[in-house]
């Protein structure tokens, strides 16, 4: 029987290595799988790359994460946001690397690890300072800049409905980055909202197939935490 | 320098005027900040679908408290709502709608507008800070049309329309329209063609509080 429900976040956690590269879904905290990235520093991990829209906001989740130094580098779209004081404070006594992505490259970079395609070629960026050093050629009038895919060792995902063969939805806008990153990764760890018996989620609706997915963790969503951070 | 003789838009105002040349049917994105003010003054009844970067087409307008979940939000962070008929997909799909071409239309603000379209919005100098760009790039080289909506001048008079940006491109020759608390300018091979000025604005006026060369249509 195939059960790729974990009985605790030890196990969820285990073999991630120091120096792994971590993609960690959500928009702001919608979505974000706020109680994995807290197993994930419970399990000790060092000296990761982390790849998320955002550089986290207040002292928890994301930002505790960088806070204990456990970040050599981020890449994202938008590192500055409301409340992302421990990596604007870690950024300017260069204690973290930054590489800042454009958001739809972003997005399409892990698409591509996902799929298969090492590179691609897009119009987003060029002529800007995104796309020093990067190799450019013109399609059809269109000059455009080589982007590579960005393959993960660990995805860290937030899903509302799960089973044991790792079927996935997701809740309203908590969508966004989550499938995408479920694809990129060796290891792609879920926490749902609930787990559901197989056929509990109608075929026809599953958003992200089990096959992305290695384990999955019961962390039922407190909406009102989510709320708080979301302000 | 004060010339009583005109009266210029509020950010309401320029909202209203951007948000009047929009036609139903059209699939429209609207940057963070004044852009954001479009979607009120755009009638329900003229059905135009707003998409948001973080995976939504047919936003709604901001919650009552009853409506409020905080898993529903646009790419500013705030609380929106969802007309019926609206779709929530992933990022790597939202980022296709914008890069494939499929938006009629994206409004953005800016820091400044060149004469051939280029367009500066997301640093302020080559060694900023820590920048941030979200989808900024993206939706300017990818949307059908790029609409900036914006003061024409900083808020120390400095003009916002130049003749080759200072600051840190977002994308090149990307800008086909600007809305300005003074007018509306059309950037075309021969520069900046001015549509429309406030009333009572003269176009010398105009021209001294703009840091390159306008001209009159035909």
């Amino acid at each position: 029987m195939i059960n790729k429900v974990v009985r605790d976040m030890a196990e969820a956690m285990a073999g991630v290595q120091d120096g792994s590269t971590v993609l960690v879904g959500g928009f702001g905290s919608v979505g974000q799988p706020d109680a994995l990235i807290d197993g994930l520093i419970e399990h000790g991990a060092k000296d990761l790359t982390v790849v998320a829209n955002n550089a986290g906001a207040g002292r928890i989740g994301l930002a505790r994460l960088l806070e204990l130094r456990r970040v050599r580098k981020i890449i994202c779209s938008y590192p500055r946001s409301a409340g992302s004081v421990v990596f604007e404070e870690l950024f300017r006594n260069h204690e973290i690397e930054l590489e800042v992505v454009p958001q739809g490259t972003l997005a399409e970079r892990l698409r591509a690890a996902g799929a298969g395609i090492p590179a691609f070629f897009t119009p987003t960026g060029y002529g800007t300072l995104l796309a020093k050093g990067k190799q450019t050629a013109e399609f059809n009038g269109k000059p455009c800049v080589l982007e590579l895919a960005l393959k993960a060792d660990v995805a860290l995902v937030q899903a509302e409905l799960a089973d044991r063969w790792g079927n996935l939805t997701f809740r309203l806008s908590g969508r966004n980055f989550n499938p995408v990153m479920a694809t990129a990764a060796d290891l792609t760890i879920v926490q749902a909202n609930r787990i559901v018996d197989l056929g509990g989620i109608p075929p026809e609706t599953v958003v992200t197939p089990g096959i992305f997915v290695n384990r999955v963790i019961q962390v039922p969503v407190d909406g009102a935490a989510v709320q708080e951070k979301a302000a | 320098m004060n010339d009583l003789s005109f009266q210029t838009m509020s950010r309401k105002q320029m909202a209203e005027r951007l948000a009047r040349d929009i036609p139903e049917g059209w699939y429209v994105n609207l940057g963070i900040g004044l852009p954001t003010l479009v979607a009120d003054f755009v009638p329900q009844e003229r059905e135009v679908i707003f998409h948001s970067e973080n995976g939504l087409l047919g936003m709604g307008p901001a919650p009552t408290p009853e409506q409020a979940d905080p898993w529903l939000i646009n790419a500013g962070k705030q609380q929106v709502t969802l007309r019926p008929g609206g779709s929530f997909f992933h990022h790597a799909d939202s980022f296709s709608i914008i890069r494939g071409g499929h938006l009629d239309l994206c409004v953005l603000g800016a820091f400044e507008v060149a004469q051939n379209g280029d367009i500066a919005n997301w640093a302020t100098s080559a060694a900023d800070n820590a920048p941030a760009v979200g989808g900024a790039m993206d939706l300017s080289a990818g949307a059908k049309r790029l609409w900036v909506l914006m003061e024409h001048t900083t808020k120390d008079g400095q003009p916002k329309l130049v003749e080759s940006c200072s600051y840190p491109l977002t994308a090149l020759g990307a800008v086909s329209r600007i809305y300005t608390n003074l007018a509306v300018i059309e950037v075309t091979d021969r520069g900046f063609i001015v549509l429309e000025m406030v009333p009572g604005l003269t176009l010398e006026t105009l021209q001294a509080q703009t840091g390159a060369k306008l001209h009159l249509p035909g």
